[in-house]
Formats: C-alpha cells, structure tokens, sequence
C-alpha cells in the first residue's frame, strides 16, 4: 500500500512524464480516499502552470518599470 | 547585427532556422538571469551568433539546446565580468552539495502521511490578475535552496526537458524526480502560507 508520501511523488513525476499503467492505478485509487493528496495534485498543477507563465509575467513587469522610468 | 561573410564558414551545419527556433528558450534562462529585455535579448543574440559561427563545435555530445545554454552562460558571464557585478550571476552557478537532505521529512509524518496542511486553496486562477501573487510567487522561487531552485527553473521556467535538465544540472534521474517532488512541496507550502492561508487579507 502506498503511502501519501509515495503518492505525491507520483503525482509530482506525473506533472513532467507519463506514468506507467500501475502507478497511474495506485494515484487514481489513492486519491478516491484522500482529499489532501487531491489538493496536493492539483495545486502542483497550479504551480506548473503558474511557473510558466512567469517569465511572461516578469517581461511585462519590467516593460511597465521601463516606460515609467522615461516619463 | 551585421554578419561578416568572412568569419564564417560555409559548410556550416547549423542553420538560422535551426537556431532560431530555440531563441524563445535562450530568451527566457537569460531573462532570468540579467532581469532586463534588452539585455537578455542581446546575450542571446550573441550566443546564436556565436553558434552559427561555430561549425563542427557540436558534435551532437549534448543536445543543440544544452549546448547553446553552454554558450549563453558564458555570454551572460561576461556580462557580468564586464559591469563587475558576479555575486547575482553565482547565483544559478551554485553547486550545493549539501543540499538539505532531511527537509522533505517535515512535510510528512513517520508513516508517510501528511503533517498538517493542504487545505483546498479558493479560486487559485484569480490569484494570477493580482500584482501582489506574483511578488510572493517569486519570493517563494528565490527561497527554495539554490540547486534545487536551479532545477525547477530550468525545467519549468526555461522549459528544458528533464533529460536536458539532469545534463545540464549533473543529476541523476532518481535524484532529478526527488527534486522536483521535493520543490513542489516547498512552493505549495510557501504559497499556502504567504497567500492562500492570508487570503482575506488581500481581498479587503
């Protein structure tokens, strides 16, 4: 049985790879029962998709702190 | 920037098109290294110059992506030498062999259970449309122990594929999966406490 330790692993090499077939099984059955591990998943989720954004999010922080330099 | 006919060589194997391809990548690692457009832009002209200009260099021993990060890292170093500024360009350079082993342990109990935390996090997605997020964001970025920073970054921030990244960063695979999971954990937690625990806060 695989601990929520294991899980989050999973979940986390999930985000970057696909998992094989049992692993795929033990997160989905792991997570019918756990709702923290649920929040673990798709938090990190959120974090992926934030942490792309993010060069995104600094090119335009630094052109508003540019053109307000000018005036 | 002009391209001299003379310096270069004609049976090149590289071409524009090849090397453009991967601008977007170059742009965004020295974005975040140099923190300025201009400059990042520079830097990573400089570099597909300087691959363009270098036939038979790569061999194909590392992807043509590592390689150019190879050669970007050295522009952005001598930027630094040139404003003298290193102590920030050290930053991403850092080898920590030590990196805190045990810290993955106060996330979880004995028995691999959590400890404590994890609450469901309200409307993260308008998060993102607040200025003050993405401060804290970064905030939480810059705290994760710099090897382990280094590695999120590559991966998630320049978008290098984890193979990419275990070259480019000298770790394992097992050791490249332990650290993402590890800097996952970090970044839920920091964000959980410095935003999403603190939320009436900024809404009032």
């Amino acid at each position: 049985m695989r601990n929520c330790r294991d899980i989050s692993f999973l979940v986390s090499k999930g985000l970057d790879k696909e998992l094989k077939l049992n692993e795929r099984f033990a997160v989905s059955l792991h997570m019918l029962m756990c709702k923290r591990c649920r929040n673990f998943q798709s938090q990190s989720e959120f974090i992926s998709n934030t942490s792309h954004r993010y060069t995104e999010q600094l090119q335009n922080r630094l052109k508003k702190k540019s053109s307000s330099n000018n005036f | 920037m002009f391209l001299n006919p003379a310096t270069t060589v004609p049976h090149n194997p590289l071409t524009e098109t090849q090397l453009a391809k991967h601008r977007p990548m170059l742009f965004r690692y020295a974005l975040l290294q140099l923190r300025d457009i201009e400059l990042a832009d520079d830097v990573v002209q400089e570099t597909l110059l300087a691959a363009w200009q270098a036939p038979g260099v790569f061999e194909g021993k590392a992807t043509l992506r590592t390689w150019l990060i190879g050669i970007l890292k050295h522009k952005i170093a001598d930027h630094w030498r040139r404003s003298a500024r290193e102590i920030i360009s050290a930053d991403l350079d850092q080898i920590d062999t030590c990196d805190d082993e045990a810290d993955e342990d106060d996330f979880f109990l004995i028995d691999g259970h959590w400890n404590g935390g994890l609450g469901s996090w309200s409307d993260p997605e308008a998060a993102l449309k607040q200025q003050e997020f993405w401060s804290i964001y970064e905030t939480c970025q810059n705290n994760l122990p710099p090897k382990m920073a280094n590695v999120f970054m590559l991966r998630e921030l320049v978008g290098l594929e984890a193979e990419e990244v275990c070259r480019e960063s000298g770790l394992s695979e097992a050791n490249y999966w332990v650290t993402m999971h590890r800097a996952r954990l970090r970044l839920r937690e920091c964000l959980e406490i410095r935003w999403f625990n603190t939320k009436e806060k900024h809404h009032a």
